[in-house]
């Protein structure tokens, strides 16, 4: 497990020197998608979009907020139920 | 991975919810099952439900030189098969269509189509066909890396579905190639990470919970 991390986080340092722009994946395929069909256009659009980059990323951070406060929650619980039981 | 609003021409939009809806419904079912007969797995089913929503919300940057993130379904495919885990990515992927315009209502089926379910069923797969052969936390590094990986080569051939870049099978395969060259690759070294941490929660709770133990061993 160390090894496969300390693997990835050389990678990483190795990317940084050929990153451009540290773009989305995303984004990129929707560039893709423009270069095969460049006549396409999306029909739909977000119902609601977040209005800025900063309320983005605060969104996001209170989705993993949420699923990190659960996890830590029933681990705690299960954890203090062991204690109990020995 | 998420394919995004509007990205997806209105039949294969459509197509991908027709393959989605029943596998999310009959997962919603076994949720329902599960915790009428077991009410002590409610706990559990949060956990891996929380894991997806801490794990589908980092964008981490790769060694492409561009930024994805990891979909966390590992969890929930090792301890309730892929039914379940559709289910519960099928809330997370509401969650950033609807708020973070990440994603779309559009290309929803498409997207709980490769995240939920076939991503899902490859890593489970993959850990049915190396449990009690290896160690539990092994067993779950590969399902969740496989689960991770799979998700985006999915993702690749559902676009290269709908934007062949000429016609017929070919057409398709070179759009998948181009596709995976973006999602695939960047994808490798995430795929890792996201099995390093499920198989350290997978160790955490099989040491503090009976029941992950009996529930994995089953």
């Amino acid at each position: 497990m160390r090894f496969f991390l300390l693997l990835t986080i050389l990678l990483l340092l190795l990317a940084k020197v050929t990153a451009e722009e540290w773009a989305g994946a995303d984004e990129q395929a929707e560039e893709l998608i423009k270069e095969i069909h460049p006549n396409y256009e999306p029909w739909f659009s977000p119902i609601w979009e977040p209005p800025s980059g900063e309320i983005e990323s605060f969104l996001f951070s209170l989705q993993a907020a949420i699923g990190a406060s659960i996890i830590g929650y029933i681990l705690g619980y299960y954890r203090g139920k062991n204690a109990q039981n020995t | 991975m998420h394919i995004a609003e509007g990205f997806l021409p209105l039949e294969w939009a459509l197509a991908w919810y027709a393959i989605a809806m029943p596998i999310i419904v009959y997962g919603a079912y076994k949720v329902k099952k599960l915790l009428e007969e077991k009410p002590e797995m409610k706990s559990l089913i949060a956990v891996a439900g929380g894991f997806i929503f801490v794990l589908s919300a980092l964008k981490i940057p790769s060694v492409t030189g561009s930024c994805s993130h990891p979909t966390g379904t590992g969890i929930a495919v090792v301890l309730f098969g892929p039914a379940i885990t559709a289910f519960l990515s099928t809330i997370v992927l509401l969650y950033q269509a609807l708020l973070l315009a990440h994603g779309g209502i559009t290309t929803l089926g498409a997207n709980v189509t490769s995240m939920g379910i076939v991503g899902p069923f490859f890593g489970w797969l993959a850990y049915k066909a190396v449990k009690g052969k290896v160690d539990l936390k092994i067993a779950t590094f590969i399902a969740a890396a496989v689960a991770d990986w799979a998700t985006y080569v999915v993702t690749s051939f559902q676009l290269a579905l709908a934007f062949p870049a000429g016609a017929g099978v070919e057409g398709v395969l070179s759009s998948a190639t181009k596709f995976m060259a973006i999602f695939a690759v960047t994808q490798v070294p995430l795929a890792i990470i996201e099995g390093t941490v499920a198989a350290l929660l997978i160790g955490y709770l099989a040491s503090v919970k009976l029941l992950v133990k009996e529930e994995v061993t089953a």
